[in-house]
């Protein structure tokens, strides 16, 4: 009870800012939009894969999904870096409660708006005529997007618990992010590329992500992996990064 | 609590690395008080305030407060204990109502509880009518005593404000220390409050210590401190003030002499006898004496008794500092 009310006033908290930030709100509805168009749609014109049923198109959907999840995602823990700058996280701190609390209301936080987004990228997709077969398919994609979105805001979270400067973040989370989204499966299938190019993407939690909503938008025929691995995989790093992100969190010098 | 004693602290200390913040510390603060940390910037005030809100962990000694021990039980001492920081610490972009609300929520506060508390603190503080207003439209003294309703949301025994008027015009800093006081009488609530503002220290506490290099140097009411000189300081601007320094010390008239600032500082007992006795010995040495004042001792005396320099040495010199680069650089 008293856990979820501090989990639930940092939620809320993180709700007021995203709804009184207008220009924020407008670029969060506008971003996912924009990619599938521009990405997505773009990236169609040229190339087909041979051989195969599915457009191109069909292929990246699910990786422009993982692609909006984990920018939105890694970039919340920025909030912590601007409580810090204006002296809030003081506040925060001071309250006699335990920090994997307050890291679980900032990631919950972060992850509602990056689910938010996600689910409108699902909508704009559903509306060129790529989406999920039924209610089953559909539960199993917010699944997988809470797992990716968990795993990602706790990076996140971690590495601003160590950071102080709200500026650098976005640039070193980009340092991270990049490599990331290119080996997760998003653009290629990690095992038709060579050897050493498939080990890395093996490493990448995002991988298991999209290779599961893959499965499941498209049919699991053209997923590289049984959902259950791919749940089992990204489950292990959500809770794994959490606990991270915890642990650094009670390092915070108030 | 039944002691009576808001802070038990003994031989409490504060080192980091080589650096002693905080050097064996004892200190007694009673339920009801306000309490004063006087000192200049770095004298260790923040950190032992720090220190005694669990926010810092000691390096040696114990302390008690609000009756719980700060290293075995820190939750209980942050339940006690509210604390206005010396910078800013709230969410501009959230109303004053809505800081309070986050706060009390923080504290596990049930919703009657809270919409009651946060109608009362807010008119403790006089910021009813600006309840519903983003935070970044306050004024500096408004965010303040929103702060300090803010600190007294969870009903603390004990309040920590770390300089609470620092960087405040003289108009703002009179209102809020009616504030301080309302707060202390209608809330039953003890306060610490640091500053480096003699007057602040003067007016409002019940008692004060003087803190230099991490220890303290005195610690008594502020009229106590000031009786404790037993008489009145003649400040006597002269030339070469350090030959008559000399001079006046072997006088039987001056109790006590020092140079502040280039001007001699003479401790004796009956300021208007002496002054003509005091002008007639330095002209018997060729002196020139340009001016002479007499005050009867102030906080800011007995500081410098105690740590022989005068508290805002290093703000004027900063002061001079820029003005000089100013100077140099064509700014004026």
């Amino acid at each position: 009870m008293a856990a979820g009310q501090v989990i639930y006033t940092l939620w809320l908290r993180e709700m007021k800012w995203l709804v009184r930030a207008k220009s924020r709100l407008v670029a969060s509805v506008v971003q996912p939009f924009l990619w599938l168009a521009i990405i997505g749609i773009g990236m169609n014109s040229t190339v087909t894969i041979p051989g195969s049923p599915i457009s191109y198109l069909q292929f990246m959907a699910p990786g422009i999904v993982g692609m909006t999840l984990i920018f939105s995602s890694t970039m919340a823990g920025v909030s912590v870096l601007w409580d810090k700058q204006f002296g809030f996280m003081k506040e925060i701190l001071v309250a006699p409660v335990p920090r994997i609390q307050i890291m679980l209301g900032k990631a919950i936080g972060g992850m509602t708006t990056s689910i938010l987004q996600g689910l409108l990228l699902l909508l704009a997709a559903a509306a060129i005529g790529i989406r999920p077969s039924g209610v089953i398919e559909l539960l199993q994609i917010l699944v997988f997007m809470v797992l990716i979105s968990l795993t990602f805001v706790s990076i996140g979270l971690a590495f601003a618990s160590r950071m102080e400067d709200p500026v650098a973040f976005p640039i070193v989370m980009n340092f991270l992010i990049m490599p990331l989204y290119f080996l997760s499966g998003a653009l290629f299938m990690p095992n038709m590329a060579p050897g050493w190019l498939s080990f890395l993407a093996h490493l990448d939690p995002l991988m298991y992500g999209v290779d599961g909503i893959r499965g499941a938008i498209l049919g699991s025929s053209y997923a590289q992996y049984p959902m259950w691995l791919d749940l089992a995989v990204i489950g292990v790093f959500a809770v794994a990064m959490i606990l991270l992100g915890g642990y650094l969190f009670k390092k915070i010098k108030a | 609590m039944e002691d009576g004693y808001a802070i038990e602290a003994h031989n409490l200390t504060k080192k980091f690395g080589d650096l002693v913040a905080v050097s064996s510390v004892n200190l007694e603060i009673k339920d009801g008080e306000i309490f004063g940390l006087l000192g200049p910037n770095g004298a260790g005030k923040t950190t032992l305030i720090h220190m005694l809100s669990t926010i810092l962990p000691l390096t040696s000694g114990t302390a008690k407060v609000a009756g719980s021990n700060v290293s075995e039980d820190p939750d209980d001492v942050r339940k006690a204990i509210g604390i206005v920081f010396q910078e800013p610490s709230l969410d501009n972009r959230l109303t004053g109502r809505e800081n309070l609300d986050f706060h009390g929520r923080m504290y596990g506060m049930a919703k009657e509880q809270r919409d009651e508390r946060v109608k009362k603190v807010l008119e403790i503080v006089g910021l009813t009518n600006r309840a519903n207003v983003l935070v970044q439209n306050y004024s500096g003294g408004m965010k303040r005593r929103l702060e300090m309703a803010r600190g007294l949301m969870h009903r603390p025994k004990i309040l920590f404000l770390d300089e609470p008027t620092l960087g405040l015009d003289t108009q703002t800093r009179r209102i809020i220390w009616e504030h301080i006081r309302m707060l202390n009488e209608v809330e039953k609530v003890t306060i610490i409050l640091t500053t480096h503002y003699i007057e602040e220290a003067d007016y409002l506490c019940n008692r004060v210590a003087i803190i230099d290099y991490g220890k303290i140097v005195a610690l008594d009411k502020p009229d106590e401190l000031k009786n404790r000189l037993r008489g009145d300081v003649v400040s006597i601007n002269i030339s070469n003030p350090e030959k008559y320094l000399a001079i006046f010390r072997k006088s039987k008239l001056v109790k006590k002499a020092k140079i502040v600032d280039g001007i001699l500082h003479l401790q004796v007992i009956s300021g208007e006898r002496a002054i003509p006795k005091l002008i007639g010995l330095a002209n018997k040495h060729g002196g020139q004496v340009h001016t002479v004042s007499l005050s009867r001792p102030t906080l800011e005396d007995v500081f410098i008794h105690y740590t022989g320099r005068a508290i805002r040495e290093e703000a004027a010199s900063d002061q001079s500092r820029a003005r000089r680069i100013a100077t140099a650089h064509g700014m004026r």
